[in-house]
Parts: structure tokens; sequence; C-alpha cells
């Protein structure tokens, strides 16, 4: 069959249907739409911008600061919480935007926060058989 | 595809598979039908699996995501020993919280250079890849030569691999980490090498995205150590 998108820049190939017809996807796996791809950016279209990775960055570094400045003060019951939640969110910054899994095809999340969540309930599991939490 | 027209406009790099490969190829020549391999090619590729994503990236999370097994185990065996220890060798004692919240701030910020690097790759600005990813690996030595001078201080100060169970399990946690980064350094170092000298075949930057992926995990890891390990006082 002749394709009418023959003579478009190789930018294109992406976006091009299969024989079967099913539709294009690129490398994350996400469809392809020919009128949003930006070529400047190829396989990183989706991603954040090199500024956007600097001020996330500092976010991060502002955090763990806070994390520091908090481990030496005496807020009580809320010392606990607090760092675990402000670890969490430099976790979830991390992986979302450093290694792209907000961005991504969604098995590659299940892949990975499959894993954690499995360790997380088998080692909560383990640690209460030995009274850790009582 | 055989029923494809020829045309001579077609773009010349992509997909052995895509209807424009077949155009692009050389009249007479052989259709390729290596999926797998895409040589030097400069062009993103649509990958051809059953799940629509590439095999190594699927393969890199599920890797990462066995990690967290690995990880999980070793830090809960911390926690649970972390109070096994003898009078005056405890965390309370030894922790030096500045000194380590400052290898922190410089694994965290090789993450951000990581991150640069793969941008720089997929932007195919070799220049900068480089760079970033030469300044990610020295971002690493140092972090790995400040574990070394924190385990000597700790070792100094009486605190052997058998001196307790709570030294066994924070050398055994940590010392797995700084194997991770290490193991990181290496490939990143054989990376920009490898690159340089025109070596790297394949997606160059599915590779260094790859590579990226494993040192933003390293990253994730720390964070968790520093604050279950380092903050949060046994």
């Amino acid at each position: 069959m002749s394709t009418d998108t023959d003579t478009n820049d190789s930018q294109s190939n992406e976006s091009q249907p299969d024989e079967t017809g099913h539709e294009a996807t690129d490398s994350h796996g996400h469809p392809i739409d020919p009128a949003h791809e930006d070529p400047a950016h190829g396989d990183h279209a989706h991603g954040a911008s090199d500024l956007q990775y600097v001020i996330i960055a500092g976010i991060l570094a502002a955090i763990t600061g806070l994390e520091v400045l908090v481990s030496y003060l005496d807020i009580g019951p809320l010392f606990l919480p607090v760092l675990l939640i402000l670890m969490a969110i430099k976790f979830v910054t991390v992986v979302s935007f450093f290694m792209h899994l907000k961005f991504d095809n969604k098995i590659f999340s299940l892949m990975f926060y499959g894993g954690l969540f499995l360790a997380i309930f088998v080692y909560a599991a383990a640690l209460a058989t030995f009274h850790f939490f009582s | 595809m055989s029923d494809t027209t020829i045309d001579v406009a077609a773009p010349t790099t992509g997909e052995p598979d895509t209807p424009d490969e077949s155009a692009a190829s050389p009249v007479g020549a052989e259709p390729r039908d290596d999926a797998g391999d895409h040589g030097d090619h400069d062009v993103p590729f649509a990958p051809h699996t059953s799940t629509g994503v590439t095999n190594v990236k699927l393969a890199m999370w599920l890797f990462l995501g066995s990690e967290c097994l690995l990880f999980g185990g070793l830090i809960s065996t911390y926690m649970l020993y972390r109070n096994r220890h003898s009078e005056g060798i405890g965390p309370d004692q030894l922790w030096d919280i500045p000194f380590t919240s400052a290898s922190s701030f410089i694994l965290l910020m090789s993450s951000l250079t990581m991150v640069l690097a793969v941008s720089a790759a997929g932007r195919k600005d070799d220049r900068n890849t480089h760079i970033w990813l030469s300044v990610t690996a020295l971002l690493g030595a140092l972090f790995i030569a400040g574990q070394v001078y924190e385990f000597t201080t700790f070792y100094n100060e009486g605190l052997g691999y058998t001196t307790s169970l709570f030294g066994s399990s924070f050398y055994t946690l940590t010392g797995f980490h700084g194997v991770h980064v290490s193991v990181g350094i290496i490939m990143l170092l054989a990376l920009v090498g490898m690159s340089m000298r025109k070596k790297l075949h394949g997606d160059k930057a599915e590779t260094i995205e790859m590579v990226g992926l494993y040192w933003h995990f390293v990253d994730i890891v720390w964070i968790i150590i520093f604050t279950v390990v380092y903050l949060i006082p046994a």
C-alpha cells in the first residue's frame, strides 16, 4: 500500500500505523498523535525540560534540608510521620520525574510499584512476627 | 512491506518493519527484519513488541522492582537489629548528621546531572551528554569517598563488622548500597568511553536512559536509608 506520509520527514516514523491497522506508539508505549509530536525533542517530548529538572532538584535539596532540620527539632509525636512523609515525597518525585515514570507507559509503574509494595508488605509482615511494631 | 510504493523522498532511517523503511531500502536490497538491532540510527523508533514498549526498558523496570525486595530485606534487618549494640558504640554516638547530609546532597545532585545527561542524549547532543555523564560519575565517586571515610571513622571508634548485630546490619546495608553506586560509576565511565570511541551500538539514548534509571534507583534507595537509618533515632 502506498501511504500519504511517505514524503514526511523522518520524525514521522513513529506515527505510522502498521499494516494491521494498529495505532503506532512511541518507545514509552504511548499512542502518537502526529499533530502533537515535537521533532525537536523526539523520544523525550513527554518529559520535563532541563530547567524544570533543575527546579525539581532544588525542591528535593530543600526537602532534604527540611528533613535534617526536623531531625534536630523536638516536635513530639509528629516527628516520625513528618520525616516519613518528607521521605515519601522525595522518593515519588525522583521516580516520577527523574525516572520519567509519570510520563511513561503504565506497565513500568506496575513493574516497579508492584515490586515496591510487595517488598513493603512482605517485610512489614516479617517485622511484625518479631513484634517490631509493638 | 512488500506492497509499499517505493518513494525516493521517504526517510532513510527508522524502524525496519515500517512502510517507510521498506521504501528507504535500496532497490533490490533485502528488507531488514532485525527489529532488535537498530544500528546507529538517530531516529526514535516505535517498539514492535506485544507490550508496545521496548523489552530492554521493561526488563530494567522489572529488575528495579526486584531490587526493592533486596533492599527491603536489608533495611528491615537493620531496623530489627539497630538496638543490638555494645554500650557506647550505637547510632547516637557514631552518626555525624551534617557529614551524611552533605553526602546525601551530593548523591541527590548526581541524579540531576544524570537526568540532564539523558536529556542531552535525547537531543543527540553528544558533548553535553559526555560532560553530564562524567559529572555524575564524579559526584558518585565523591559519595563513595565519603562512605569510605565514614566507615573508617566508625571502625576506628570501635564498630567492626562483627562487633554487634547493629554493626553487621549497618555495614551490610550501606555496603550493598555502596557497591551499587560503584557499579553505577563503572557503567557511567564505560558509557562515556564507548560513546567517545563510537563503540556504543544500538539506540544510544535508550542505553543512557537505562543506566540513568539504575542511577536514580540507587539515589531513591539512599533517600530511604538516609531517613530510616540516620535521621530516625534508634
